[in-house]
């Protein structure tokens, strides 16, 4: 406040150090990491929605047997190639409407399907109800993406960490494995393991133990090597803690942030494993649905059904979406590098 | 100085033969247990013929006498013949695609990085405003969109919908490289658009560029002389992700436009169990990946003066 | 009195972040005589490299100069524009950072890096920025330039980095030279080198020098004089003999307490309690220092001390120059000093 000097009454110019000792405290303590970083992800709009998505899909996915009106794999091959139905929803493509010779036709009518009965996404050249068989399949990517970043987790922090923590010629000779191991393109290993296994789920799930956790272990070890020589751990390693204490307590803490956001990047990736595999007819096996067996039916038939490919299509991308833009806001809350 | 060379290049290539062995052996092994015979038309076969074609192929040794043929053979540059295409040798059925392949990779790798670094510079340099924000969603999307559905995306809309490019084929000349080229240079546009932002942002915040604008720099002087200089030399490192990824994007891409290249034989074989044709192309892409990594290392040396060899370190 | 080269009028500068507006600077003012040095003094965030930072307009983007002038040979450099701006960085106003194992570009070869300082102000041939590029290293002590300009950052040591960073800075002749704390990230023995040579140069080649730093010590050694900031404002400014020993405001008290020097034979050394207050809004009313300040009167916590006159040069913004105050009784190491000092001053005059 400026005020005229004069103006200050004579009484406020004494010293006033009995009053002073208790009065200041230091400002306010710096929130710690994780809940700054949950403030940050909270500002940031498209990882707070892409993380409320996230929930719906996989409680969506989730309760597939409870929302899926039909049997995934009952066939009704008088109901073949259904386009979309949506009750109340006039837009052409779905409305059960497709056109024949020029002519927008109703395809249920056509096929004798009572009118309170519908096909939200169509049906495939079996009669199978897509909207099931989507609802599955996304479960089924759900379970791979699960298992992917619990082996990102689980072998490729362990891998890592002993690597970096047991250092001298232990770690030369894990390195030296990572690095030939790395040199294997993943994908046509896979496929190789795929075509000697049978293919399906157990199958995806082996490959991907053999091949996703390699970024992971070597991120893991890069960030341990760097902590492990950090003032703090020295001062706990002067102070006689144990190696696997200090992995545990000093080292892993400190690098779970860039874990998280590495874990999350790697589930679009083994989302996108699973459909690769499955469109190029090695991945699951057939009857069952995936969003990979589903995009390589709609395939085959995309020039005619074009509804069979797109909406498998668009489910997958915006799954892949979802998790990349919620995997980009972690890593922006999490990673110090880059906060400003 | 060349003696820290020879060594570094002599240990390098030896890691590169021995991971080249242990793939051909691990691929050997995984074919060997292959289930299924490789023939075509094996119902109509009776059992002295299969007798017969196995001798001819020598699948009736045991497991390891086979693999120390075969070793012995693909020293000699012999990958053994299709089982497909009847007594066709496999390098002849594979070089005649290599090259198809090669164009096709290239391309994509070439217009997908240019595109990605200009992207991901504009948006460091325009951090935190709407053009930051577009480029990193359009990054985003590429990389969540898988290139088989943005293949047949750009089928549909330029190909079938317009007709403004051949829906497939290798037949037109340049016009029908286009499309397969975009769809497989979609990820490694996202990746080093991805890439480059973060390291831009780094290199932008850092001291160095600090002080060259303190010295009356223009901005785009600034990214051009010292951003790229340094942000560029990291993206060497995922030159080999993004090999992985036009590998295996070739895969589809390749069949979707009926490209006649490796990518394309590829899953044909594979879903016809073409043992040799297989296993040739597993050791193919191996030895490109493995390669781009030597390369890589190497490039790395010679372009970063902190890590360059000879010199001396402080 | 000599010519003006620099004034800063009135100027206030926040920042805009996350937990709100933080006022970093606030109405600094203060001018830089042709051939000065000028130190300004103070702790981390009390301000002082945000205000050199505005005189280069240099400010992270969240930044906002929310008043003020900055005149250059009476041309305000907040109302250039950026064109123009560039035009003066590096040619009339030039900094040296902090870090000199940070400051080159890692990639690029220092001689270009100097030359490039060099031809961004002068149209010069290749020639003609090479040998200047070579003479400034020679300048700044960096024996053989001819070999050394063609090496890579990481060959040389810290100090010889910040040699080649005050080589590019003096590459135009600036007018200005701002120092932002150029000595911090350098052991001792090299801090003593830097500061010869920046003392040494501007013999030379007769810039003004801003020197920023939190260390005394230096300040004593190359400044004609010193301002003290504390929470975004000059607390007090003056020669550099009247702050060292007739400081006025209790925040140079502390400051200068704290210093070790040969003389003290102190069990420990005085620290100022508490830490600088946040200055995020609202900032608290009053004076900021008053908190940690044990001559604090209770004017303070409601009322900012205006800037009294001590002398034609001393200034000191602390209600205990006001008549009304109570008589403060000084640390005795500086009222020791302060004697010492009088006495000089007295012989010296008679």
């Amino acid at each position: 406040m400026k005020a005229d000097p004069e103006a200050i009454p004579q009484s406020l110019f004494r010293f006033r150090h009995a009053e002073k000792a208790a009065e200041q405290e230091a400002g306010a303590a710096a929130p710690s990491f994780w809940k700054d970083a949950w403030l940050r992800l909270c500002r940031n709009k498209g990882a707070v929605v892409s993380m409320l998505l996230l929930l719906i899909i996989v409680v969506v996915a989730f309760s597939a047997p409870a929302l899926a009106p039909y049997d995934p794999n009952a066939q009704n091959v008088p109901r073949a190639n259904l386009p979309p139905r949506i009750p109340g929803v006039g837009i052409p493509g779905l409305n059960g409407y497709s056109s024949l010779a020029g002519r927008p036709v109703d395809r249920y009518k056509l096929a004798g399907v009572p009118a309170d009965t519908n096909y939200y996404f169509g049906t495939d050249e079996f009669g199978r109800d897509l909207f099931s068989r989507t609802l599955y399949g996304t479960r089924i990517s759900l379970i791979i993406a699960f298992v992917a970043a619990v082996l990102d987790l689980t072998i490729g922090v362990a891998y890592g960490l002993t690597s970096a923590m047991k250092g001298g010629r232990v770690d030369t000779v894990m390195q030296r494995l990572l690095e030939i191991l790395s040199g294997i393109p993943g994908l046509v290993l896979v496929v190789l393991i795929l075509l000697v296994f049978s293919s399906g789920l157990f199958s995806i799930i082996f490959a991907l133990a053999i091949s996703s956790w390699i970024p992971m272990a070597r991120m893991v070890r890069a960030q341990t090597l760097r902590i492990k020589n950090m003032e703090y751990v020295l001062a706990a390693r002067a102070l006689g803690t144990s190696e696997v204490r200090i992995a545990l307590s000093h080292v892993l803490p400190n690098i779970a942030g860039i874990v998280v956001v590495r874990t999350m990047f790697s589930i679009p990736a083994a989302i996108f494993f699973e459909t690769f595999l499955s469109f190029i007819g090695v991945g699951m096996k057939i009857p069952n649905a995936s969003l990979g067996t589903l995009l390589n039916g709609g395939y085959k038939v995309f020039r005619i059904y074009p509804y069979q490919m797109w909406i498998p299509a668009a489910v997958l991308c915006a799954i892949m979406l979802v998790f990349n833009l919620f995997a980009d806001g972690l890593r922006d809350a999490l990673d110090p590098r880059m906060k400003e | 100085m060349k003696n820290r060379w020879l060594r570094f290049l002599g240990r390098r290539l030896l890691y590169m033969a021995l991971t080249l062995w242990i793939i051909v052996t691990i691929t050997f092994l995984l074919m060997s247990f292959l289930p299924g015979t490789p023939y075509n038309n094996q119902d109509k076969l009776t059992a002295a013929q299969l007798q017969v074609l196995n001798q001819k192929y020598g699948l009736n040794q045991p497991v390891w006498q086979r693999y120390l043929t075969y070793l012995n053979n693909i020293l000699h540059g012999d990958f053994g013949i299709s089982l497909q295409f009847s007594d066709q040798k496999v390098t002849t059925l594979l070089g005649n695609r290599v090259g198809v392949s090669m164009q096709l990779g290239i391309q994509a790798a070439v217009f997908g990085t240019v595109v990605g670094i200009v992207l991901g510079t504009i948006a460091a340099m325009k951090h935190n405003t709407w053009i930051d924000t577009f480029c990193s969603l359009f990054a985003i999307v590429g990389r969540s969109a898988p290139n088989f559905v943005v293949a047949v995306l750009l089928q549909f809309v330029f190909a079938v919908t317009l007709g403004v490019l051949p829906i497939g084929l290798w037949n037109e000349g340049f016009r029908s490289t286009v499309l397969p080229t975009l769809a497989l240079s979609i990820s490694p546009m996202a990746d080093s658009a991805r890439f480059i932002r973060t390291e831009m942002l780094e290199v932008l915040n850092s001291d160095y560029i600090e002080f060259a604008r303190a010295k009356g720099m223009s901005e785009l002087h600034l990214v051009v002389f010292h951003g790229l200089r340094n942000a560029l030399i990291p993206l060497i490192t995922i030159l080999g992700p993004i090999t992985v990824s036009l590998m295996t994007g070739s895969l589809v891409v390749e069949n979707i436009f009926a490209v006649p290249g490796i990518g394309e034989q590829f899953t044909k074989s594979v879903l016809t169990n073409d043992y040799y044709t297989i296993m040739a192309m597993t050791i193919l892409f191996s030895a490109l990946l493995v390669v781009v990594i030597f390369l890589t290392d190497i490039l790395y040396q010679i372009i970063d003066p902190r890590v360059r060899i000879g010199g001396d370190r402080s | 009195m000599a010519h003006v080269r620099l004034e800063v009028k009135n100027l206030s500068v926040s920042f805009s972040t996350f937990a709100g507006k933080v006022h970093a600077v606030r109405g600094v003012s203060f001018s830089l005589c042709d051939g000065e040095t000028l130190a300004i003094v103070g702790e981390s965030g009390s301000g002082k490299t945000v205000t050199c930072r505005s005189v280069m307009r240099l400010l992270a983007k969240n930044a906002s100069i929310d008043s003020g002038e900055i005149l250059l040979d009476g041309t305000d450099l907040l109302r250039l524009s950026e064109r123009e701006m560039r035009q003066v960085r590096g040619n009339e106003v030039a900094m040296v950072f902090q870090d000199p194992m940070t400051s080159l570009d890692p990639t690029m070869k220092i001689g270009r890096q100097i030359e490039e300082a060099v031809t961004l102000h002068r149209k010069v041939g290749r020639r003609e920025a090479r040998s200047r590029m070579l003479e400034l290293l020679r300048l700044v002590g960096i024996e053989d330039p001819e070999r050394r300009s063609r090496q890579y950052p990481h060959e040389f040591s810290g100090g010889q980095r910040q040699r080649i960073v005050i080589a590019t800075a003096l590459a135009c002749s600036p007018k200005v030279l701002i120092a932002d704390e150029p000595t911090t990230a350098l052991d001792v023995t090299m801090q003593a080198q830097i500061i010869d040579l920046l003392k040494d140069l501007q013999r030379k080649v007769s810039t003004s020098v801003i020197f920023i730093t939190h260390d005394l010590g230096v300040v004593a050694n190359v400044a004609d004089r010193v301002a003290v900031m504390y929470a975004g404002k000059i607390v007090e400014i003056g020669l550099a003999d009247e702050i060292f020993y007739d400081p006025r405001h209790p925040y140079t008290w502390g400051l200068l307490h704290a210093m070790p020097t040969l003389d003290t034979h102190m069990p420990s050394l005085y620290t100022i309690p508490g830490s600088p207050p946040t200055l995020t809004e609202p900032v608290p009313e009053g004076d900021a220092f008053a908190p940690r300040n044990a001559y604090a009167l209770a004017v303070d916590e409601k009322y900012e001390p205006p800037f009294f006159k001590v002398s034609d040069t001393h200034y000191a913004a602390t209600w205990l120059l006001d008549p009304r105050a109570p008589k403060a009784v000084l640390p005795e190491i500086l009222a020791k000093r302060r004697r010492e000092y009088l006495e000089r001053r007295k012989r010296n005059a008679g």
